[in-house]
């Protein structure tokens, strides 16, 4: 074993050999936060599904009994619970991420790992979030008694890969800002709270004047959103092209944050 | 044989103004408000001052399979951010090093220990972070646990440990790392006395087995003194010495004490509100001439000279001096009384008759309280070097290794006919 230590210039290659040897301490940071989640097992998992149910309800009451949304012929609290289950996914997953750099300062001035892992393991959590707050959508369909298509079923790995790489990419270029500027803590919930309303959660994008929905569209979530409600809703028909966005857009945010991550992490241990 | 570890111009710069106090991240804001004054400030002529500071400046060493080098110098000579370097937690500015082989450090101890989990937990992620395997971990963690000495509280969470168990179990993982280079900075210093001796041992042990290459990084020539075989002095980011280690402490202990006693100047690290700050202690013997060695069984004066601030009375001021062992096991501390005022510029007397302590090399601690605050505290001020043993009258005398200080007795022999 041979390690050459030089100064890092530029953009820092990625050494998916060391990345691959870091795998176990990937799951181990997972696990810790997985762990730390839902020790106290009841508040836990209670949390988990909470917070999209109480959503769920507020926004039932809010937008569809007071502001009468349309909801596309599907009652409304089935239609805002399962865009809010992939948006949690997304917001979790940027929040984490961001935050994940500074929470693990400790471990990033006092010992040497390939430091791209932590925003990425602190993601993992979510997903097991999602699970939960999963079985509670299946328990509002059948309580409103309602049909959905197996097809959504098809297509929600793959939606969950564009939400995550989405917020990964992302959370990674967030992640290093934050390191060297702290405000980002601040401003970053305010974002993601705004971010809701350009976002097909509440509701559907037909009432969107057509001249102003390509400004939905920038945000790789419409997409993912509105092709989950149409295949698992029967809403609509499945939008490719709004899909096809999405899915590029995720790649796009991927590279960039990575990029972005990697030229600046030298550094991280200096300044955190 | 290749060296373990081969150093080539090594160097590492900081900016200034990153190293200022409370400026080590900016907000934006700062960024915004900079990027305006900039434009003014080259108008008014000022041209941006990019200090740089030089933390480390052509670094040369290379280092043996099986070595135990010790890196001493004062504070800010950059041993740390060597050390920093050699575990790649930050890359240099410039030059390079190799590395062949494993290496694991103790500058981490504890790293990202959560007081949530549980020890065994604890044990897991820690290790994982330290860069072991998990099969390397289950392979190891009896041998952890019972050097930690906490099997009983495995499954309890971390938080409900005393800060002895917390510290042993964290030394405990870091020491069963078991690279084939060890790093070691200032940890000997941890948990109580007990484990202190037990850490030392432990470190004696692997130094000792010849099959480790040891860096220690201390302040405590003691330490530096009983594990390494070679030993390097740094001093403002550079090598100003490789040598015995004998030698290179001795450089180091005269360069420390050079112009009358050992100087404590301003930017030393240290706490206090600065009502007073000690500014050098001295040592002396009967005569009142100034010494650099005593010999135990001396009659020594220590002097702890200070500077008071002006428009403060310096009422009931209380001091003390504390030394501690090679391993860092505070052996005796000088307390004052409570003076009710003193001068604002002066000098503190200990008088100590036969100083008792047996040869080695102690660290001491500066500590004053004026009215009831702390005002100035400097760990590891310095080190007084006891050289010979004089203590009992010529005739008798204790080894060197039956004791560790002496106690004023008489032996005689009745006849019980």
């Amino acid at each position: 074993m041979e390690i050459i230590i030089k100064p890092k210039r530029g953009l820092a290659s990625l050494d998916l050999k060391e990345l691959w040897s870091y795998r176990e301490l990937f799951y181990f940071f997972a696990w810790r936060d997985i762990k730390l989640r839902y020790k106290q097992t009841f508040f836990g998992i209670a949390w988990a599904v909470m917070q999209p149910f109480v959503t769920m309800i507020v926004f039932s009451i809010i937008f569809g009994r007071l502001a009468e949304m349309p909801s596309d012929n599907i009652p409304y609290p089935i239609f805002v619970y399962s865009g809010l289950l992939l948006w949690n996914v997304f917001a979790n997953s940027l929040s984490n991420a961001s935050q994940s750099l500074i929470g693990g300062a400790e471990i990033i001035k006092k010992v040497y790992l390939p430091k791209v892992i932590i925003p990425a393991a602190s993601i993992i959590v979510t997903l097991t979030d999602f699970v939960f707050a999963g079985l509670v959508l299946i328990g509002i369909i059948i309580y409103f008694g309602f049909m959905p298509n197996i097809l959504g079923l098809v297509f929600l790995p793959f939606l969950l890969f564009i939400t995550v790489f989405s917020a990964l990419g992302l959370g990674w270029f967030l992640a290093a800002v934050n390191v060297k500027y702290r405000d980002i803590r601040y401003a970053l919930p305010f974002f993601i709270q705004l971010l809701i309303f350009v976002t097909p959660v509440i509701y559907p994008v037909s009432i969107v004047p057509k001249a102003y929905q390509w400004i939905l569209y920038l945000n790789p979530m419409t997409g993912v959103i509105e092709t989950f409600k149409a295949t698992f809703l029967g809403t609509t028909s499945v939008n490719w092209l709004s899909l096809g966005i999405s899915a590029v857009a995720s790649i796009v945010f991927l590279i960039l944050g990575l990029a972005y991550f990697l030229k600046t992490e030298k550094y991280f241990a200096d300044i955190i | 044989m290749k060296p373990i570890i081969e150093i080539k111009n090594l160097s590492k710069k900081y900016n200034i103004y990153l190293m200022k106090e409370g400026m080590t991240y900016s907000t934006i804001r700062d960024e915004l408000t900079d990027i305006v004054r900039k434009p003014i400030r080259w108008l008014k002529g000022e041209r941006e001052n990019k200090e740089v500071l030089w933390a480390l400046k052509d670094i040369n060493l290379n280092i043996n399979p099986g070595e135990i080098i010790g890196i001493i110098g004062p504070n800010g000579a950059g041993k740390s951010t060597l050390l920093k370097l050699l575990t790649r937690i930050t890359p240099p500015s410039e030059g390079r090093a190799i590395i062949r082989g494993r290496v694991g450090s103790l500058l981490e101890v504890g790293t990202g220990f959560h007081p949530e989990l549980t020890g065994r937990e604890n044990i897991y992620l820690n290790g994982a972070i330290l860069g072991m395997r998990r099969k390397e971990i289950e392979e190891k963690f009896d041998r952890i646990v019972d050097f930690a000495d906490i099997r009983k509280f495995l499954d309890t969470p971390a938080k409900r440990y005393s800060s002895g168990m917390y510290v042993r179990l964290a030394f405990s993982v870091a020491v069963h790392l078991e690279p084939d280079i060890l790093l070691v900075d200032e940890v000997l210093s941890v948990g109580d006395a007990a484990f202190q001796k037990k850490s030392f041992d432990k470190m004696q042990e692997i130094t000792r087995k010849g099959d480790r290459t040891v860096i220690l990084v201390s302040h405590n020539m003691g330490a530096i003194q009983a594990l390494c075989q070679k030993c390097v002095l740094l001093e403002k980011g550079e090598v100003k010495m490789i040598g015995e280690v004998e030698d290179v402490i001795r450089r180091h202990l005269n360069d420390s004490t050079k112009d009358s006693g050992l100087a404590l100047t301003r930017d030393r690290e240290r706490k206090g509100n600065g009502d007073i700050r000690f500014t050098k202690v001295v040592f002396q013997d009967e005569q009142g001439n100034e010494i650099k060695d005593i010999y135990t069984g001396q009659n020594v004066k220590i002097l702890m000279h200070y500077d008071g601030r002006k428009d403060v009375g310096l009422k009931n001021v209380r001091v003390n001096l504390n030394m501690d062992s090679p391993w860092g096991q505070r052996i005796t501390s000088f307390y004052s009384q409570t003076f009710d005022l003193i001068p604002n510029k002066g000098h503190f007397v200990i008088d100590v008759p036969n100083f008792p302590l047996v040869q080695g090399i102690y660290s001491f601690t500066c500590f004053a309280r004026v009215n009831g605050a702390t005002a100035d505290w400097i760990v590891n001020a310095g080190h007084i070097k006891v050289g010979s043993d004089r203590f009992f009258p010529p005739g008798r005398s204790v080894p060197p290794d039956q004791a560790i200080f002496h106690i004023k007795h008489n032996w005689e022999v009745k006849n019980d006919q």
